[in-house]
């Protein structure tokens, strides 16, 4: 593992030392503006709320565009429930993901009470998705290959599932809960330790899958278009937009399936928390 | 492993960008994102979620209540063909049975009716038989009456004619040839 890791590195370097690599770090990381290269860019008004930590970056437009998008469809499909029961439609498609979530990942593995929990799961599977594959699309930006979007919404998941947790078996018997029946009086400190550690694990571990995946999609594709210029050839386009093609492909097949297991991993903590005996 | 390359990749990164790192929390975009995921639960989970998937129950309950119905239904008219079928088997042996019974009814009658006729008959032709005897009886004491009247007449007309001479001789004389010839 090291040994490919410091490959990876030199190569690089090696990179960088010839020409500028920084170019794909650009293109996934937040800005100031919208990237239309090669039309142009839109910069985005600065300084807004007088406050500058508060200024509308790249990912905060895309998370405004998401929302909007995401609130637009939803409540129009809700309208489509007040006319007549039979979906028509964009609600089927809308349709078939909320089932999914309520009855493969919701009921399977919170089981009773799994309602209340619903509206959190189906919104992050939704926010998720659409940030996704909005990302897929040219001149965007994926905000899910933030980590610090997919931290906040890991942050919300630790919190969905600690409330969780508390509110069935209460504050004091949620905590006595997590150390298993039958530990010696001797490990009790370090098992304390870890089951506390493995609170935040779990998030963590949320948080940084999601952000790894949409991430190393996108850098995979971007490196194998720069192959071209590195190699300073016409015949390695070829190669290389055909293996960007196929990357791309997977990354529809990646977007679908990490809003899937960010809910159904929140989905299976939140149903661990609430059910301890198990 | 492709973790720990990226890991390392973005720690490369970070030195030449300048700016946040691929790994560096930016804290507006966390409350922007925070203030919008929050909102987003809020709105979604008023105008949407609750009445989609409160239609989605609506329309489960009400396709099983369907189904049940359906069930239901399918039950009774079954229920009803049987019955039905019941009550067409015992229709069908009540008329064979009234068929039957008349049947026998109607051959008693007629052996009745026969007997009857043929007994009348017999006494008809009995009281005929009778009537035809005492009709003879009277006849023959008739043709015996007439008979004797009349053979008193011929014997009159013959003693009458015995009168005659000639023919008086002829006797005698047919009579004396008779001896005669024997």
């Amino acid at each position: 593992m090291d040994s490919t890791a410091t490959a990876v590195v030199d190569t690089l370097k090696k990179a960088h030392s010839g020409s500028d690599n920084s170019w794909i770090m650009h293109h996934i990381q937040d800005g100031e503006y919208l990237d239309f290269t090669p039309l142009g860019k839109v910069y985005l008004p600065q300084n807004l709320f007088g406050l500058e930590w508060l200024d509308i970056s790249r990912h905060v437009f895309f998370l405004f565009l998401v929302s909007g998008l995401l609130t637009f469809f939803l409540i129009r499909v809700a309208g489509r429930y007040k006319k007549s029961l039979v979906p028509k439609g964009i609600a089927n498609v809308i349709e078939v993901f909320i089932i999914f979530v309520r009855d493969e990942i919701a009921k399977p593995t919170i089981g009773k009470g799994h309602e209340k929990f619903l509206p959190y799961l189906l919104t992050a599977f939704f926010f998720i998705l659409f940030s996704n594959f909005l990302g897929l699309i040219p001149f965007t930006a994926t905000i899910t290959s933030n980590i610090t979007v997919t931290a906040t919404l890991a942050i919300f998941s630790f919190f969905v599932i600690q409330g969780g947790g508390m509110m069935k078996n209460g504050v004091f018997g949620y905590f006595k809960g997590l150390i298993p029946h039958g530990i010696p009086v001797v490990l009790l400190p370090i098992i304390a330790v870890v089951e506390i550690l493995g609170l935040f694990t779990k998030p963590f571990a949320l948080a940084v899958r999601l952000f790894a995946n949409m991430t190393a999609g996108h850098i995979v594709i971007y490196a194998l278009i720069s192959l071209i210029f590195v190699m300073q050839s016409y015949g390695i386009a070829v190669v290389s937009v055909g293996m960007a093609l196929f990357v791309y492909m997977l990354e529809i097949l990646v977007a679908l399936l990490q809003a899937y297991i960010f809910t159904m991993l929140s989905s299976l903590f939140i149903g661990m928390a609430v059910h301890q005996d198990h | 492993m492709s973790m720990a390359v990226l890991l390392m990749f973005a720690a490369y990164s970070e030195g030449g960008e300048g700016g946040g790192g691929l790994l560096s929390v930016n804290p507006g975009l966390a409350f922007w994102t925070v203030l919008i995921f929050l909102l987003l639960l809020l709105i979604l989970k008023k105008f949407a979620w609750k009445p989609i998937l409160d239609s989605l129950d609506e329309r489960e309950s009400k396709i099983k209540e369907s189904l049940e119905s359906a069930e239901k239904a399918r039950n009774d008219a079954q229920a009803l063909i049987e019955e039905n079928r019941k009550n067409l088997s015992k229709a069908e042996e009540e008329a064979k049975k009234i068929i039957d019974q008349s049947r026998t009814y109607a051959e008693q009658v007629k052996t009745q009716i026969m007997e009857d006729s043929k007994a009348q008959a017999q006494k008809i032709i009995d009281n005929a038989s009778v009537e035809i005897d005492r009709k003879r009886q009277e006849m023959f004491s008739d043709l015996k009456n007439q008979i004797a009247e009349i053979s008193v007449d011929i014997a009159e007309k013959i003693i009458r004619k015995n009168l005659d001479k000639d023919s008086q001789k002829d006797i005698i004389n047919k009579s004396i040839e008779d001896i005669r010839k024997n």
